[in-house]
């Protein structure tokens, strides 16, 4: 299920449990470059993964504004329902 | 009062971290000055040169010195101003027409470097009401054109023909222009690009094609037009970019087109307009170096056959190279410190290449980038390839 800021949330998070150096402890409110240690480019690169899984295209500028994952999420779920 | 520089304490931390470990900063070495296109003087000593991207050796070419002597003597160094003011001399036009030529287009536009040629074409090409399709693996120069330019950016998987169309698709109902950017040759990897499987998807989903073949003209293809003429697809291609400062051996930048409109370009686009044009030696230079290309297609077969050299060597000595055969070669290590100290080995044993460090490289694991010369002889390609192993031997590697 992917149709609330939660659901797409815990589908990320799912995703980035599965590389070993992220840290267990992290929600929704983690901030994706502080607590996850991304630089610029791996944040795109793990973006391009979750737009695979939505069927989404993430303009670049929109990352510009994303800090956490929740953050993330609601910009995929704003997105989702603009192409829907 | 806050400290302006604080932002930059994570580039400080690894920056501190990467020269305590060396011996020498990576990011300060010094050509004390070439002895000729494949060796230099670094640190004292003749060092064999496998990291200049000067690829058919044209920066040491005896009629570019000359004409831009010459030229030098008759016009002066330099234009002092805009290409639309005072810094368009009869010299800019000419090249522009000897390069519209050689590319068989109608339009020419030449920029001071290649990096305003990105910046330049694409931030005149499109605004905030189009989108751009970029190759994941886009050199800066195409990222912060993109930037410049305002428009909706999307990443597209590198080389990858399947997920561009996919994420053409989505954008099916998006009223604004689409540009599709992708280079010839990767400059960090030297992958090639499928330029033939991109024509196919722009012409049915209606897009642009745009083309940076930096690292491949006068490398690739039977003129030297670059991985497009290899593949057949040039007249599927919208816009060339490119640069001097490579195969030419100059400095300087291009766009080739036949679409009329790049004249309203030479008037709306900032990097073009906004810098002093090249200096009229330099244009000398640059034609002179493009009619040694033309006159010596016999420099892309000995380049071609240097880079299959380098290129087996490195992988018979158990080193991890790209896939493709291109003048570009690179050698993929793990660790950024065993990348440094290998690096560091094989200067000390005479021989540079580039160290390339994440995150200008993809996957994000370090590279050690060789380019490869027309101007090297088998036995320099050969000598690299012993030393790499030696080294790689020493470390375990």
């Amino acid at each position: 299920m992917t149709d609330s800021i939660t659901d797409i949330s815990a589908m990320i998070i799912e995703k980035l449990l599965a590389n070993p150096k992220v840290p267990r402890d992290i929600d929704g409110n983690s901030k994706i470059v502080e607590d996850l240690a991304f630089d610029s480019l791996a944040v795109m690169n793990f973006v391009m993964e979750i737009e695979d899984e939505l069927d989404v295209s993430v303009p670049l500028d929109k990352l510009a504004d994303i800090r956490t994952i929740n953050d993330l999420a609601a910009c995929l779920l704003t997105l989702k329902a603009a192409q829907a | 009062m806050i400290d302006i520089f604080a932002k930059h304490a994570g580039l400080r931390a690894s920056y501190d971290g990467l020269t305590a470990t060396s011996p020498r900063n990576p990011f300060e070495v010094v050509i004390e000055r070439p002895v000729s296109a494949s060796v230099g003087i670094i640190e004292g000593r003749e060092t064999l040169l496998f990291g200049t991207n000067n690829y058919l050796g044209l920066s040491q070419s005896k009629k570019a010195i000359e004409a831009a002597v010459e030229t030098a003597e008759t016009m002066g160094v330099g234009t002092t101003g805009s290409r639309i003011a005072n810094g368009t001399f009869g010299l800019h036009r000419k090249l522009e027409a000897r390069l519209a030529e050689f590319f068989r287009r109608k339009h020419c536009m030449v920029f001071s470097t290649g990096y305003q040629a990105n910046l330049g074409t694409i931030s005149a090409l499109v605004n905030k009401d189009d989108v751009l399709l970029l190759d994941a693996d886009s050199h800066a120069s195409i990222y912060d054109g993109a930037k410049l330019s305002g428009a909706q950016v999307i990443r597209f998987r590198h080389n990858d023909p399947v997920d561009l169309e996919k994420r053409l698709a989505r954008l099916k109902d998006h009223p604004g222009a689409k540009l599709i950017v992708a280079e010839g040759i990767y400059s960090m990897t030297g992958n090639v690009a499928p330029l033939d499987k991109f024509v196919d998807i722009k012409t049915r989903h209606g897009a642009y094609l745009m083309a940076d073949e930096a690292h491949s003209f006068g490398v690739m293809g039977a003129h030297g037009r670059g991985v497009a003429e290899v593949q057949g697809c040039e007249d599927g291609i919208d816009f060339v970019v490119g640069t001097f400062s490579k195969s030419l051996g100059t400095v300087g930048g291009y766009c080739v087109t036949d679409h009329d409109g790049v004249d309203l370009m030479r008037l709306c686009s900032r990097p073009y307009m906004f810098t002093a044009s090249l200096p009229p030696e330099i244009i000398a230079a640059t034609m002179a170096a493009l009619e040694d290309m033309q006159e010596h297609p016999e420099l892309r077969t000995k380049l071609r056959d240097n880079a299959a050299r380098l290129h087996s060597g490195l992988q018979k000595a158990g080193l991890k190279t790209g896939e493709h055969v291109s003048p570009v070669v690179a050698v993929t290590l793990e660790t950024v410190d065993q990348a440094v100290a290998f690096w560091n080995a094989l200067l000390e044993n005479g021989v540079y290449v580039n160290l390339s460090l994440p995150p200008a490289t993809p996957d994000n694991r370090p590279l050690l980038r060789c380019s490869v010369m027309a101007a090297h002889s088998p036995e320099e390609i050969d000598h690299a390839v012993t030393v790499f192993a030696e080294v790689a031997r020493y470390f375990g590697l």
